[in-house]
């Protein structure tokens, strides 16, 4: 069988279906927009937009998020559009934002908030890992944090230290956290809407090297769905191209390296399978399971460290369920165990398709 | 006068910020405090020159001129119906703090970090509050919690060691005591917050010691209280130690209060034994607050008569002299004292407060004299809104483990019957 790109939402069953009657809704009820090119950053902005839109309680916050619209632009015109009380501007303190957001959904809001920088979330940590986390445990459910905690997060945009770490392990090790991270345009804002509807807290760890890739996306489409209450991604891998010989899991800033590596390995003859994560919590072993059992070879692959990381942990779950199915160890990819490199190191770092192609060398297939 | 011309430069008429309408608000306090005080805006933020006390140890109400009042920090004496209402839950908190040592030393407890000394504070702090305000206590503030109404073997849950929490915050608006310091003050802050943008008047209370004053939280709170001009008043418990590490090693400020000019908001001291000047400078505050004054930073003076905890021994740190000093002060003696003097307290109605506190004593015994009975699979029921896959299965695991437990012990029970 050749190898077939298929996009994530194709291999999303009934979605592609979904899509096209919510565009076909769409185009009856007003002018539809139809498929444009937009960028990661817009779909989170405009998932931002639309919830805002809908329920008075969501509220953005953070540094520079008002009158700048966020260093990465994603809170773009919010502030414009819905005022100052829904979309500010805070004291620079990455503690004091998620404490007072606690506070606020403890009382009715659903606070989305904006750590500026992956690294830069590490004074929160206290708030995220002793209330965010627990307060819904500490009070068999009475009070529900609904909050979003955005991270741009990963390296490869040649940055200065402190500004490109990898940092969802730390989230993802923490139980009462959902971790989620989008690879795709579409992704972008179906995810946020999820994570905003969610009465649970939920990390959003955003690929910020991803933030102008380009997509063409019906807007339109999308707030149909949403607004039939479809929810795809919370605990759902993506199958973001299908094969057969390995199959290759990643997720968030390195999914398209694993895409790159798939298409050369495809020139070679060799059909490798790419899972999209998208979920780190909830994990979705059934997709990664089903995969690896078919393919009996897999590599995983992240920007982070690979000691005591979110890699390590899919490969343990892999070889819990598939150890009857593998042909060979289990491989990763992963950034090396030092301090995120300098901007003139940081490609010697990161997960290269060459480097990917290697491993899926090395996955004993003269056995 | 710090505020500056700038600040007001910077006035946008439409959707104007929390923080840029902060600001004005700090402008008209400024006009407003010296039209009616005749003194500075900073006069009015720093602290009184003297703390307040109202009633002195002896139980003697102090003349007006010795208040420690001045211009700016004057504060009415609060009613007598007020005051009685007090002094009972005053006598019920000293026993609860008692009777709960004394489930630790029986093991019904795990640990009870007792508010013995400070129960005027935990008093005050709840009383100043009205239906429908919020109260963030710490875990010693247990008192304070049950003076708001939750109910006591509720709020000692946390100690008894079958759940981290066991009481629902929205019942009585009272966050569940917080064991990492000053964290829950920004939680307050969160709280003032959405309250503010929705329009309600509440007023959020939220308590710590001071220790908890060199938190990174602490800071952090009191600025976003005051950039985002919140009604909440931060209620500091100097009790002198943070476990066994004085006053002196965490601060070198003049007092406590004295920081909360240096996040544009006022600050005062109170004698923390004093439960007259303690309800006098809350309610006042309370009041403020209301109106929309912003937030206010309040220190009360006082002592931990014990041990951080049963674990702890005090007597490495401190020495006897100190805590004989603090006796002579003790909150619960001045306060009967002096509404004997005014009339206000007879051998009948001290009974009557006397059986009162028995029977939450009592409630206590028999609510923590219990043993519990702990459902496993809790563990896993309140992690999410809706347990994950790996969580299902993971109780999976733990209810099979315990299935052939029981039919183990099932089956030894048979044996030994035979």
């Amino acid at each position: 069988m050749s190898p077939t790109v298929t996009t994530s939402s194709e291999a999303n069953g009934n979605v592609s279906a979904a899509t096209a009657r919510a565009a076909a809704k769409a185009a009856a009820v007003a002018e539809a927009s139809g498929p444009q090119a937009i960028t990661l950053a817009k779909a989170l902005n405009t998932a931002m937009s639309d919830a805002m839109q809908e329920d008075p309680t969501v509220l953005v916050f953070g540094e520079d998020v008002g009158t700048l619209g966020g260093v990465f632009r994603v809170t773009d015109g919010l502030t414009a559009t819905f005022g100052e009380k829904r979309c500010f501007d805070t004291p620079l303190a990455e503690s004091g934002i998620v404490g007072m957001a606690i506070g606020m959904a403890m009382n009715g809001m659903r606070p989305v908030i904006e750590m500026q920088f992956d690294a830069f979330a590490y004074p929160a940590f206290e708030q995220i890992i002793s209330h965010v986390a627990k307060m819904h445990n500490r009070t068999r459910g009475r009070v529900k944090l609904p909050i979003v905690i955005r991270v741009p997060y990963g390296g490869g945009i040649g940055g200065v230290e402190h500004h490109c770490d990898s940092s969802e392990s730390y989230y993802a090790h923490t139980a009462g956290l959902k971790v989620f991270t989008p690879a795709t345009v579409v992704d972008g804002y179906r995810m946020l809407r999820e994570a905003i509807d969610s009465d649970d807290p939920v990390i959003f760890m955003e690929p910020k090297k991803l933030y102008w890739s380009k997509d063409q996306v019906d807007l339109e489409a999308l707030r149909a769905e949403h607004a039939r209450g479809e929810k795809s991604t919370a605990g759902r891998a993506a199958v973001a191209r299908l094969g057969t010989d390995a199959t290759l899991i990643t997720y968030g800033p390195s999914v398209p390296t694993a895409l790159a590596a798939a298409a050369a390995a495809a020139e070679e003859g060799r059909s490798l399978e790419v899972i999209d994560v998208r979920s780190i919590v909830p994990f979705d072993d059934e997709t990664v399971s089903a995969s690896v059992r078919k393919t009996g070879r897999a590599v995983v692959i992240a920007e982070a460290h690979g000691f005591a990381s979110v890699s390590s942990e899919i490969v343990a779950r892999i070889q819990e369920r598939c150890f009857h199915y593998l042909a060979a160890p289990v491989l990763r990819v992963t950034g090396f165990d030092v301090p995120y490199p300098a901007p003139k190191l940081e490609h010697y770092y990161l997960p290269s398709v060459d480097r990917i192609l290697d491993a899926v060398d090395n996955l004993q297939w003269e056995d | 006068m710090t505020i500056s011309a700038d600040h007001t430069a910077h006035e946008r008429e439409a959707s104007r910020s929390d923080a840029a309408e902060a600001v004005d608000e700090l402008v008209k306090q400024a006009e407003e405090v010296r039209r009616k005080f005749g003194i500075s805006l900073e006069d009015y933020m720093l602290p009184a020159h003297h703390q307040i006390q109202m009633v002195d140890p002896a139980g003697r109400m102090k003349a007006k001129e010795e208040q420690g009042t001045e211009p700016g920090h004057e504060y009415p004496t609060p009613g007598d119906d007020e005051l009685l209402a007090a002094y009972e839950q005053l006598v019920v908190g000293r026993r609860v703090n008692d009777q709960n040592s004394a489930l630790v030393r029986q093991g019904r407890m795990a640990v009870y970090p007792s508010s013995h000394g400070q129960e005027a504070c935990q008093v005050a702090a709840a009383m100043c509050l009205r239906e429908g305000d919020w109260l963030f206590p710490t875990y010693r503030d247990a008192v304070a919690v049950m003076s708001r109404g939750v109910d006591p073997v509720q709020a000692m849950t946390i100690f008894r060691g079958d759940w981290h929490g066991g009481y629902d915050p929205h019942e009585h608006h009272v966050g569940i005591q917080c064991t990492p310091l000053t964290t829950q003050l920004l939680h307050a802050v969160g709280v003032a917050h959405a309250a503010k943008l929705r329009g309600e008047d509440i007023v959020v209370l939220a308590m710590c010691g001071d220790g908890a004053t060199s938190e990174g939280d602490f800071h952090e709170a009191l600025n976003f209280a005051a950039v985002f001009h919140l009604p909440v008043i931060f209620f500091v418990q100097n009790n002198k130690y943070a476990i066994s590490v004085p006053l002196s090693h965490q601060s070198v400020a003049p007092s406590l209060a004295h920081k909360a000019v240096g996040y544009g908001m006022a600050g005062e001291r109170v004698d923390g034994n004093d439960l007259v000047a303690l309800l006098a400078v809350l309610d006042r505050g309370v009041k403020l607050a209301r109106e929309g004054s912003g937030p206010l930073l309040v220190e009360a003076n006082t002592y931990r008569m014990q041990a951080h905890t049963n674990a702890d021994d005090a007597t490495r740190y401190r020495p006897d002299s100190e805590v004989a000093e603090w006796m002579a002060k003790d909150p619960i003696s001045r306060m009967k004292t002096y509404l004997t003097s005014q009339g206000l307290l007879d051998e009948d109605r001290e009974a009557k407060i006397a059986e009162h506190a028995e029977q939450v004593a009592m409630q206590l015994r028999e609510g923590l004299g219990v043993d519990v009975s702990v459902d496993p699979q809790d563990l896993f029921s309140f992690v999410f809104s809706k347990p994950t896959p790996q969580l299902r299965e993971q109780s999976a695991l733990l209810a099979d483990e315990l299935a052939r437990d029981a039919s183990a012990t099932g089956a030894n029970t048979e044996e030994a019957g035979k």
